[in-house]
This record gives C-alpha cells, sequence and structure tokens, in this order.
C-alpha cells in the first residue's frame, strides 16, 4: 500500500462506510426500518479502529511518526490515540442510537452516515500538521454536528439548538480562519512545522502573537470554554440526548488534539503569551461552569455547564510542559469521554426520543422504577465528582498534578476549589434519584435496552471503572507519545525537542 | 493610483456593507452585497491576484448572487420584522465590534513599516504567474485538503437534505 494512503487508511474507511451508507438507503423500502444502515455503520466505525491500531503498530515499529500527502498529515502516537478514541465514541454513540431512531424519525440513514462523515472530519483534525488540514477537518466535523443538533425536527428547542450553534459555530470559525491568515502572513507558511521556527522570530511579532490568540478564541469556542461558552446550555438542551454524548466528546477531543500540536510544537517559543490566555480560559471556565450548574432546573443543561467546568480542568494541565501536558491532557478527554458519553446513554434511555424527564423533578424517584440505569447514572456522576477508583479522579489528579509541576499552584487551589462545588449539583441529581417522588409528574420511558444499547452503556462502565483502576498503562502509553508529537524536515529534528 | 483605486473601492465595500445591514427588504441587501463583491474583487485585482478577483466574480459575484436572489424570490420575502433588541447585544455589541477594529488596526498600524516583507518572498519566490503557481501548490503541497472538500462538500448536502426533509 502506498505510504500515503496507508497514513489516511482509517479516515478512507471510516468515508467509505458514510457513502455505502448513502448508497444504501434509497436501496431499502421506504417503511422498512433503518438498523440494517447503523450496523454498516457500525462495522465501518470498527474497522477504522482496526486500521488507526495497525498504524499504531507500524508506527511503533519504525519508532518515528508517518508522514503523508506532502507532510500535511503525521501519524504519531499522539494522532493513533485521537484516531482511537474518536472511533470508540462514534461507536458507542451508534450502538445506542439504533433504536433511538426507530420509531418516529424519518432519515435515520443521514444520521449514520453523518456521524461516519464527522468522525472523518475529526480524525482529520487529530493527524494534521497543516492549519489549512486542520480548517478543512474542523469544518466537516462542524457542519456535521449543526445538522445532529437539529435531527430532532418539529420541536421549537431542537430547531433553537441547530440554529443557535450553527451562526455562533460560524462566527467562532471565522476567528480560528482569521488567525490562520495572520499566521501566514507573519510566518509565509501555515505548516506548523515551520509555525514553530518562525513564529517566534517573525518580523511582525504583534500579528503573530495576534494569530495565536485569534486561533485560540476559535478553539475555545469549540471546546466550550469560558468565556465562549454562551451557546452550550441552550444547545445541548435541545439536541438529541445521543448526539450530546457524541458533540461533547468526539469534537472536543479532536480540537484539544489540535490545540496541543499547535500550542506546544506550533508555538512553544510563545509560552509565556498563550499561558496566560489559557490560565484566563480556565480560571473562568471552571467558575462560570460549576455556579452556572448550580442554578440549573433541566438535567441537560447542568450537564451542559458540568462540560463547561471539565473543559476549564483539562485546560490547568496545559500549563504544564509538554510531556506532563501532552499525557494529562489526554487521558483527561479520555477519562471525560468515558463518563460523559456514558451519563447521557443513560439519559437516552431513561427518557426516549420525546425526552419527557427534563427538570430535577422529574428525575425524583426515578430509582424505583429504573434502578439499574439510576445506579449507572450514579457511578457516572460520582466519577464526574471525582471519586477516587473512577476514571474522573485520575483525570483530575493528572490535571492538576501537570499544573503543579509547572508551577502553578494557585491554579490548582482554585481547581480543587472548584471541586468542591461542583459535588454540590451532581449530589443534588444523585440524591433526586434516590429519594421518592414528590408526586407523579412524568414516566420514565418503561422499554428496556436492547441488546446493542446494554453493551455501549457497558462499554462506557468498564472504561470508567478501567481509568479508574488501571490508569497506568495509558499513561505510560501517553507518555511516550507524548515528545514525538512533530517531525521537522530531515536534518534539523534535533533542534525541537 | 493604486491608492486611488484602494480608497475608492475600499470605500464602496465598506459602504456596501454598513448599507447591507441597514436596508429593510432583502433584495436590496444582497444588491449591496453585490456591490461588496465586486469592490472586494477589484481590490485582489490591484494586489496582483488576478485568479482570485476571477474567481470572486465568477462564483461569489455571479453563482452565490444569483442563488440569493431565486432564493429570495422564491420565498417570496418581504420587508423584515423587528422582534425587540436583544438588550444584551445593544449594550456589548457595538462596543465589542468597536473594541475588535480597533484593536486589528493597532496592531497593523504598530507593524505597518515590516508589512509585507515578512518571509514570503521565499514562499511566493519564482513565481511563474499566479495561475500556474495556485495550481502548482493546489495540486502539491495541498493536494489532501483540496481532495478532502470534497466530503465536506458531501456533509453540507446531506444537511440541506435532513434540514428540509418533511416530518413523516
Amino acid at each position: 500500500m502506498s505510504p500515503n494512503l496507508f497514513a489516511l487508511l482509517p479516515e478512507i474507511v471510516l468515508t467509505i462506510a458514510g457513502v455505502l451508507v448513502m448508497v444504501a438507503e434509497p436501496l431499502l423500502p421506504a417503511q422498512s426500518s433503518r438498523k440494517p444502515l447503523g450496523w454498516l455503520a457500525i462495522l465501518g466505525t470498527a474497522l477504522s479502529a482496526v486500521a488507526a491500531f495497525i498504524q499504531h503498530r507500524a508506527v511503533d515499529a519504525a519508532g518515528a511518526p508517518m508522514m503523508g500527502f506532502y507532510r500535511t498529515i503525521q501519524i504519531d502516537n499522539l494522532s493513533v490515540f485521537f484516531h482511537l478514541l474518536i472511533a470508540s465514541i462514534v461507536l458507542v454513540v451508534l450502538l445506542a442510537s439504533l433504536d433511538y431512531f426507530e420509531g418516529p424519525v424519518s432519515h435515520a440513514g443521514e444520521y449514520y452516515a453523518l456521524l461516519c462523515f464527522g468522525a472523518t472530519g475529526m480524525m482529520l483534525m487529530s493527524c494534521s500538521v497543516e492549519l489549512l488540514m486542520v480548517f478543512i477537518g474542523l469544518e466537516i466535523s462542524s457542519i456535521s454536528t449543526y445538522i445532529l443538533a437539529g435531527f430532532r425536527k418539529g420541536q421549537a428547542t431542537a430547531s433553537e439548538s441547530a440554529l443557535k450553534y450553527f451562526l455562533l459555530g460560524s462566527f467562532a470559525t471565522a476567528f480560528t480562519l482569521y488567525g490562520i491568515a495572520l499566521a501566514f502572513g507573519a510566518t509565509g507558511s501555515t505548516s506548523i512545522a515551520v509555525l514553530a521556527t518562525m513564529l517566534h522570530s517573525s518580523n511582525t511579532p504583534l500579528i503573530a502573537r495576534l494569530a495565536v490568540a485569534m486561533m485560540l478564541i476559535g478553539m475555545g469556542f469549540k471546546v466550550s470554554a469560558a468565556p465562549f461558552h454562551v451557546w452550550t446550555p441552550d444547545v445541548y438542551q435541545g439536541a438529541p440526548s445521543p448526539v450530546v454524548a457524541m458533540m461533547s466528546t468526539a469534537p472536543k477531543a479532536a480540537v484539544y488534539a489540535v490545540l496541543l500540536r499547535l500550542l506546544f510544537n506550533g508555538a512553544p517559543q510563545l509560552r509565556g503569551e498563550w499561558l496566560v490566555l489559557i490560565q484566563f480560559f480556565a480560571v473562568l471556565s471552571m467558575f462560570i461552569g460549576n455556579l452556572g450548574a448550580l442554578l440549573q432546573k433541566d438535567v441537560k443543561r447542568m450537564l451542559a455547564y458540568s462540560s463547561i467546568a471539565h473543559a476549564g480542568y483539562l485546560l490547568t494541565a496545559f500549563a504544564s510542559f509538554q510531556q506532563d501536558a501532552v499525557a494529562a491532557a489526554c487521558f483527561y478527554t479520555a477519562a471525560y469521554a468515558s463518563m460523559n458519553v456514558g451519563a447521557f446513554l443513560v439519559l437516552t434511555q431513561l427518557t426516549g426520543y420525546n425526552e419527557n424527564l427534563r427538570t430535577l423533578n422529574d428525575y425524583t424517584g426515578v430509582a424505583r422504577k429504573r434502578p439499574l440505569l439510576s445506579a449507572l447514572l450514579g457511578f457516572f456522576l460520582l466519577s464526574m465528582i471525582g471519586i477516587p477508583f473512577t476514571a474522573g479522579f485520575f483525570a483530575k489528579f493528572y490535571a492538576f498534578s501537570a499544573a503543579l509541576r509547572g508551577g502553578f499552584s494557585w491554579l490548582v487551589i482554585l481547581g480543587l476549589l472548584n471541586s468542591g462545588f461542583a459535588c454540590f449539583y451532581y449530589l443534588r441529581l444523585l440524591i433526586a434519584l434516590y429519594s421518592s417522588p414528590a408526586s407523579e409528574i412524568a414516566e420514565p420511558s418503561s422499554t428496556r435496552p436492547s441488546i446493542a444499547a446494554t453493551l455501549a452503556l457497558a462499554a462506557c462502565a468498564l472504561a470508567t471503572v478501567g481509568l479508574g483502576i488501571m490508569p497506568g498503562r495509558l499513561l505510560h502509553l501517553l507518555q511516550r507519545s507524548a515528545p514525538i508529537t512533530l517531525q521537522e524536515q530531515p536534518g534539523n529534528s534535533a533542534s525541537l525537542q | 493610483m493604486q491608492l486611488a483605486l484602494f480608497i475608492i473601492f475600499g470605500l464602496l465595500a465598506v459602504l456596501g456593507a454598513f448599507n447591507l445591514l441597514a436596508q429593510k427588504h432583502p433584495i436590496n441587501s444582497a444588491l449591496s452585497l453585490i456591490v461588496v463583491m465586486m469592490s472586494l474583487a477589484v481590490l485582489y485585482f490591484s494586489l496582483g491576484a488576478e485568479f482570485l478577483a476571477a474567481a470572486q466574480v465568477i462564483v461569489y459575484s455571479g453563482a452565490i448572487m444569483v442563488l440569493f436572489v431565486f432564493v429570495i424570490m422564491l420565498l417570496n420575502a418581504g420587508e423584515e420584522e423587528h422582534t425587540d433588541d436583544s438588550k444584551v447585544a445593544s449594550i456589548v455589541g457595538f462596543p465589542g465590534a468597536a473594541a475588535v477594529f480597533c484593536l486589528l488596526t493597532f496592531v497593523f498600524l504598530k507593524e505597518k513599516a515590516t508589512l509585507g516583507f515578512s518571509h514570503l518572498e521565499s514562499a511566493l519566490g519564482g513565481a511563474v504567474s499566479n495561475i500556474v503557481e495556485i495550481s502548482h501548490v493546489l495540486f502539491t503541497k495541498l493536494l489532501l485538503p483540496f481532495e478532502v472538500t470534497s466530503i465536506l462538500v458531501l456533509v453540507a448536502i446531506l444537511g440541506a437534505v435532513v434540514l428540509a426533509r418533511k416530518e413523516l
């Protein structure tokens, strides 16, 4: 196989799967179930994960990153990790939404195709070392998420969610693009390898700094870091729960991959400048996320604010130096993905397509009717608080200890203080689940989860427990993969480390 | 000559953009957008980017604007209705836009002396002509972004199908 195609293998597999879903959709009878298309998408996602794993073996055997397509993409352990993470998230979400899109929804085929294409875009972001490629990947992933957010048509919140996300998202994309254009103006290139050597020695230093700041604003929006978080609660409230499970984790993971490459490889010399911005985002996100969540009555809005807070915790890891920061941030994305996808998939099962359980009151006493699902939701909530032996504990532990080693103890103190605030609203939901219902307002959906959905929930729970009990293996792998995130032109690669 | 061109068409672009926002009827807004696009095309041309100027005229002023006008006609859109303006938007919006404008102006004025002399010569060095250079970059260095754009377009088409469907 040509090295170029091999470097792009997971994306190619996913694209083919998406196209096949689109081609097969009109061949099925109009009223028949769209489940076969879902299984086709699942097969494609699983195969792309396998392809990413093969790449991992090849990279390990070669001992050096692979470059492809005129140095626009780079396959190293960092990109393989994010490929696998994104593929797993999409796989689990696909498994859980097989039944969700059974009943009243038309165009379920497009849903599966869009998930495949969206994942392709995210994977492209995580392996690209060329800002134009990052931009195209970002657009593919964002546009498919805008559409998915409005999939529950006929409900006013769904249209509001999609439209708000689209308008604000395009606004943020404009900032990213302006940043890329300014970076080109300052250095004459959009390749991260060139930025690494040229950005700090640019003739126009002010423009170089403005470029990094503009890109940070755009990316900050995509990871819903405060002060660019305003869209998050409205969008999460209106979008279908399985879609929220995907869009609160997978696109963010891809953006973190870009941020790690851009900040630690593209602009290491400007660390003093971008660190101030990152700390500002981190502190503001933690406070706005946690204090905002305390005020929420709607459970999905509460979890939206909690995702803003988690973006803040994750950004504290960036205060450290490269190796620590990369390992801690990657671990946090994986841990956050496992517990957040899990929580939203339980909500999917509890509320069904109509989402008749909304507020905290509606959730009162749900544990009596659906004891297993409630226990699972409780477990994911405990993990989000950061109770030991769950993924959330080690995620926070590594992020904060990375910040500590970077010498930012005040950031860690603020982070710990915020983790304390966070207990309140997670426990409030947990207590509501297990207290006796005051009045019968809403019934949780009574359909038993299908085998596929059970598999998906079990996978999330296992990942959360696994990362909580044996975090060492993943962390070791991440630390090993951290420093080789960039390959320069042959000859001067040593100067980068 | 170049300065005169820049002043005339730069001013025209800015005025067109303001008019676009001020007009109440969508067709008037669409027509002022054409003014903005055409003035931008002239600016590109005066900077020596002939290809970009031509593409701007053909794609934006041609294809996209025709589409806009068609949609406005098909929807039979009349005067836009004004809802009560959001308080936050009116308080924060204008100062925010002004702040961004001032920041950018400050940065560009500060870097005026070295602007355009960065390392662009090396990037554009030995350029035979604009179009040759663009096509060369498009099919070598930026081959992958160029090809992957097809997925982006596919996603956009899928979106149009999904969002325009009728719920069963």
